[in-house]
């Protein structure tokens, strides 16, 4: 009798102890572990800029990351829109340079890890992101030969020891550009090819300082990771690696009914690919088609993966290579942003358009049609407490 | 899973708390038939416990990720009208998530000779996400005995993918679809 009252006492113990341990299924707790930030791999060589990890060539390029004089009137710089303190973006739903753009800044912690940049992708690798808005009207406003010229004249010598020799000027008009207004692209059009080229090179070479000193931007560690180290390793959760009840719920959530993960994948929350999501236009804005005219932009640059800008063999250029041209769902199709630190950078989507955390969760919930093309996500049914809990998750990846 | 106080009361009663010392006199006068009740009752619940204690051992070891019965997941299949056998392997053994990779598809006829000079054309995507292939896949290269190389495939989600190939040769046109869960 006495035996059989310890085996039942055993027994209760064993069913407290079990319903007590786990919060999570062996395929949540994979799931989980692939979020985690120690799964990041290290940054990749970069082929086509033999610069990417020369520290001269990344210290040069912070160097003209914050230097106002890398616009047309002295006023903008990388910086402006990707603030330092602000994770490098500047809080605003459309960036403001020179002028007010049609699109939201992207925050730069492990922008190097990105196969395509821009929301839409329009451009195939970091150093040929980066020499985009010095032309662009609405952001730095500047052109390719007076970048050039500006160069020479104020970082001259740290360009040639990284670089090599800067090229003649002579007879390099101060204002020309294939880009630019009427009378920049005329003084493009009259110069050699010799010269264009050179000046290109000169161009480009301040993207592959950029790049190169926006490869040391990474994510840093956060609440989610040290709670999903503990969980992968089995130790007990201290401090604030303890998940309260309704952060679990909404990590059970992200990782399961709500299928954010399906895109927000990876220890950078996403997948690297471009997704229609029935995000709505914004009413003042020019019509945005997303992905679909991205992909001629990208084919046309002169400093795409195929052109002569690039260092290193072809085979680094995969992506450009095998990239889907036309497809119906590339219409109003936008990058899946990384959700680190997200939380704490409102507002939200490629141009701004929600503002807290709380209507973009509800806009997944609803999953509107699109304006044009076909929404990939479909309504879920989430009660109030389960859309604050996958709020309150969010928020463990910013703190 | 029973409260401390219905678990005494249902189970220990009658040795339990301050009748202990009365106990055997309690025993006596009931007689042997009702103390048996008692030891079948106990031995039920005892039961009873035993089999929610082997249930609950084995639910919370069991691996809780059994996948309901999904797609054919099969790697070497005839073609739709059974034209070829069409099998494939990825390059580097296994297929990744998030990284360009490329694959060795082999072409046999139906008598098992090399189906050389195929033209074949990819396609595919997530059935249940409304959208293709996030890469445009392309043959580039023919290995011999049937085998050619086909790169650019990318799997940027976890779920349930398909890869299309449309073959054409000599022997005609068919194809064959393939599943890829990650």
């Amino acid at each position: 009798m006495k035996r059989l009252f310890c085996f039942l006492a055993l027994m209760v113990a064993v069913i407290l102890v079990g319903c007590g341990k786990s919060d999570f299924s062996d395929a949540e707790r994979k799931t989980i572990a692939s979020l985690a930030l120690n799964t990041l791999p290290s940054l990749k060589p970069d082929t086509t800029n033999r610069f990417a990890d020369v520290p001269a060539a990344a210290a040069l390029g912070s160097t003209l990351f914050f230097d106002l004089g890398m616009s047309r009137d002295g006023t903008v710089s990388c910086s402006t829109c990707h603030k330092i303190d602000r994770q490098f973006q500047d809080d605003l739903p459309q960036a403001l340079g020179v002028g007010r753009t049609n699109r939201r800044t992207m925050p730069l912690a492990g922008v190097a890890h990105d196969p395509w940049f821009f929301w839409d992708g329009r451009r195939d690798s970091l150093w040929a992101q980066a020499l985009t808005p010095l032309e662009n009207p609405l952001e730095q406003a500047g052109n390719r030969t007076a970048y050039a010229h500006y160069i020479k004249a104020r970082f001259g010598e740290r360009y040639e020891r990284i670089f090599g020799p800067l090229p003649d000027f002579a007879g390099i008009p101060l204002n020309a550009s294939p880009l630019g207004n009427d009378a920049e692209r005329a003084a493009w059009n009259a110069m050699s090819d010799a010269q264009r080229d050179a000046i290109n090179r000169v161009f480009a070479n301040i993207g592959k300082a950029i790049a190169a000193f926006e490869r040391s931007i990474e994510p840093a560690q956060t609440r989610f990771d040290r709670f999903a180290l503990d969980l992968a390793t089995g130790a007990e959760p201290k401090s604030d690696a303890v998940f309260t009840r309704e952060e679990i719920l909404g990590l059970k959530l992200f990782i399961g009914k709500a299928n954010c993960v399906t895109c927000h994948n990876g220890p950078r929350f996403t997948d690297n690919g471009f997704h229609n999501t029935g995000v709505p236009p914004v009413a003042d804005l020019p019509p945005d088609r997303g992905r679909v005219d991205a992909v001629a932009q990208v084919e046309a640059d002169p400093f795409n993966c195929f052109g002569a800008y690039r260092d290193g063999d072809v085979s680094a250029c995969g992506e450009l290579r095998f990239m889907v041209k036309d497809a119906p769902e590339l219409v109003r199709a936008y990058k899946t942003p990384s959700l680190r630190g997200a939380a704490t950078r409102p507002p939200y989507m490629h141009a701004g358009q929600f503002s807290s955390l709380d209507e973009v969760v509800a806009h997944y919930a609803k999953a509107a049609a699109s304006v044009r093309g076909t929404t990939e996500i479909h309504p879920l049914q989430l009660s109030d407490r389960e859309r604050a809990a996958l709020v309150a998750f969010l928020k463990t990846l910013s703190e | 899973m029973l409260g401390k106080q219905a678990f005494l009361r249902h189970s220990v009663f009658p040795q339990a708390g301050g009748t202990r010392s009365t106990r055997p006199s309690v025993i006596r006068r009931r007689g042997t038939g009702l103390a048996s009740i008692w030891r079948y009752l106990l031995a039920g619940l005892g039961l009873a416990a035993l089999l929610v204690g082997v249930l609950a051992v084995v639910y919370l070891t069991a691996p809780q990720s059994a996948q309901l019965a999904g797609p054919d997941l099969s790697r070497t299949k005839k073609t739709d009208n059974g034209l070829y056998m069409a099998s494939f392997v990825p390059e580097r053994g296994v297929v990744r998530q998030g990284e360009l990779e490329s694959w060795l598809l082999t072409l046999k006829t139906k008598t098992g000779a090399s189906v050389e000079r195929a033209a074949i054309a990819i396609s595919g995507g997530m059935p249940q996400h409304n959208h293709g292939l996030p890469t445009s896949p392309q043959v580039t290269d023919y290995l011999g005995d049937g085998r050619y190389r086909i790169e650019g495939l990318k799997f940027t989600m976890s779920g349930w993918w398909q890869v299309r190939f449309a073959i054409s040769s000599g022997a005609g046109s068919d194809t064959v679809l393939f599943n890829v869960v990650l």
